[in-house]
């Protein structure tokens, strides 16, 4: 616990942060001009009217790719520090390693032979 | 990097990655056009194997892959219960599903995926890998328990095991997190080693952490006041799933519980008190909320959380002669449980049944042999001689009184005197009640009689010879030490 110091830094930042944000807020409450006006009480829709409700029902598929976009998304999370540190793990790491993928390619297999990247 | 130290043995994991290659057999084999059945019997397969490989290692004391696996006589016992749960549950399971028509080979492959992880957890110093395995174990589990689809109570039940069971890792990753801040390592031996130092320099560290890490895991093994989840999911999961539920991750719970709280921070004095309570309220709320249920699935829902209550007991009490009496009991419970959940698996196969009390009514005079089981199982689980449920209650009791824990001792027996009613309700309700409509007549097959036979074999045997397990358990637990 006597280690605490060396999140000093840390703070600093997190306070210099809401400070910057702070006033950056405040001032332009502070001095800026108001226009109200239909348009502008709109929310923020990328430029585009907003139009219906916003609970629009989402085709399943797309939380599907997603969600096995992250898998294999991780996969290369681990590929990483495995490249950097390879030449020291030696033949080991390397075997090690297909036996990960090869899982992972099982998992990619079966969400083919299931037909779960079929669009339509 | 240097491997020399690090015993890379891939024998010690030889359970574990035959149930994982059959798990990934099945998966693969399910997407093709002729691979759809072979789930069942690769899953069975494969957990046979694991058995086998598991029943040779018992004895061995090895530690491999940098101090992370231990495969010691404990790591042996809890696997096979893990393994025979899985083996019952499986059996069960096909006439269930095929009747339900929810037969897919995903199925089995989640069973033995969770298996693994109950594995990994149970096989493990390490706090990290027994977060590993948890997760490995909750995440099919999440799956199993939603696996009805088109069934409303079944999505429920997964959505809630899901919310709360992500929840209390949430508390456990960071229960481990607090405590590697205090100690600078997640392995217990270590911390075993130097809990004095740490308790010193970082006390309030390691109090919130050991506090969070026991509240993740009182989640998962259904500890009141963490029990909510629990008569939901068990009701809304399909039948055999609510089966494995009730045991396996139970198990799990308490063999990383027994690592943690028996070896790592068995110097911890004030957990003491902390179990008392939660052991005085399991049984408390566990066996009275199950008095006031009219479904028997609820009701056992609620049985199975006073059971955890019980082994709660013989953990606050600590030492090689109540866990080893906690270990007992969670075999025993394991047989009789299974059992009584098989039965009423096998009564679920029928169309609109809903496992409630009226609907056992005349099923002794249909079924004559079945329901003499139910009862079997029934009196097991009251804990009436000569069942292993009785045994396990007594050693586990008589445990708490040599350990100067009267009072604990005196409301477990009146609260498990309190579960007779509800418990004999159930063979009231098979035996002594007219029944105003005829039975529905139930289909039997090979699978569901060997699935009976291995779990009256085993509450009955347990019960018999309750001396040879128990040195058993002795054993397993002595290993640890």
């Amino acid at each position: 616990m006597d280690k605490v110091e060396i999140y000093l830094p840390i703070l600093i930042m997190v306070a210099v942060g809401a400070l910057i944000a702070t006033v950056l807020m405040g001032l332009s409450v502070l001095i800026g001009k108001r226009t109200r006006s239909k348009v502008k009480m709109q929310p923020y829709e990328c430029g585009v009217d907003p139009v219906g409700d916003t609970k629009h029902p989402v085709p399943v598929k797309y939380y599907m790719v997603a969600i096995l976009f992250i898998i294999f998304d991780i996969e290369v999370v681990f590929l990483y520090p495995w490249a950097v540190i390879y030449d020291s793990l030696g033949m080991f790491g390397f075997l090690e390693m297909l036996v990960f993928v090869a899982i992972l390619i099982t998992g990619y297999f079966y969400i083919l032979g299931k037909g779960a990247l079929k669009w339509d | 990097m240097n491997l020399s130290g690090a015993n890379i043995d891939f024998t010690l994991l030889l359970p574990e990655i035959s149930l994982a290659i059959c798990g990934f057999a099945i998966l693969l084999l399910g997407v093709t056009k002729r691979g759809k059945d072979f789930g069942f019997g690769l899953g069975l397969f494969g957990l046979i194997a694991a058995l086998a490989f598991t029943v040779q290692q018992w004895g061995t004391l090895e530690t491999g892959f940098f101090g992370m696996v231990t495969k010691d006589g404990f790591s042996s016992l809890y696997n096979i219960i893990f393994l025979l749960a899985g083996i019952i549950s499986l059996l069960i399971a096909q006439t269930y599903l095929r009747a339900k028509k929810i037969d897919k080979p995903e199925y089995y492959a989640l069973v033995l995926f969770s298996i693994l992880g109950m594995m990994v957890m149970a096989s493990s110093y390490d706090l990290i890998i027994i977060f590993i395995g948890l997760e490995i174990m909750s995440i099919p589990l999440y799956v199993l328990a939603g696996f009805h689809r088109f069934n409303p109570k079944s999505n429920e039940a997964g959505i809630k095991y899901f919310i709360i069971g992500a929840f209390a890792s949430g508390f456990l990753l960071y229960g481990i997190a607090l405590v590697y801040g205090a100690g600078a390592t997640t392995d217990l031996r270590l911390i075993a080693a130097n809990y004095h130092s740490m308790a010193q320099q970082a006390p309030l560290l390691l109090y919130a952490g050991v506090a969070l890490i026991l509240i993740g895991f009182g989640f998962k093994v259904g500890a009141v006041p963490f029990h909510m989840w629990a008569p939901d999911v068990y009701q809304g999961a399909p039948t055999p799933v609510t089966a494995f539920f009730s045991v396996g991750p139970k198990a799990a719970g308490f063999a990383a519980l027994m690592r943690i709280l028996d070896f790592g921070f068995d110097s911890m004095d004030e957990i003491q008190s902390v179990l008392w309570i939660l052991a005085v309220l399991t049984m408390a709320v566990g066996n009275i909320l199950a008095l006031f249920q009219d479904n028997i699935k609820r009701m056992l829902a609620y049985s199975s959380i006073a059971h955890a209550g019980y082994i709660l007991v013989a953990l606050t009490v600590g030492g090689e002669g109540a866990v080893a009496s906690g270990l007992y009991y969670l075999l025993g419970y394991t047989f009789f449980n299974l059992g009584a959940f098989a039965i009423l698996t096998i009564l679920d196969t029928r169309d609109g049944t809903d496992s409630r009390f009226s609907e056992l009514t005349g099923m002794a005079s249909r079924h004559p042999f079945l329901a003499t089981l139910l009862a079997i199982f029934m009196f097991s689980l009251a804990g009436f001689p000569p069942t292993a449920g009785f045994f396990g209650k007594l050693y586990i009791f008589s445990g708490a009184v040599e350990g100067g824990f009267i009072w604990l001792a005196i409301i477990g027996v009146m609260t498990s005197f309190v579960s007779v009613y509800y418990y004999l309700r159930v063979v009231v309700a098979c035996f002594f009640t007219k029944a105003d409509h005829p039975f529905q007549q139930v289909a039997m097959n090979p699978y569901l009689a060997l699935a009976l036979i291995i779990t009256a074999v085993g509450a009955l045997g347990l019960g018999l010879f309750p001396s040879s397990w128990i040195d058993l358990s002795r054993q397993a637990f002595a290993s640890f030490l």
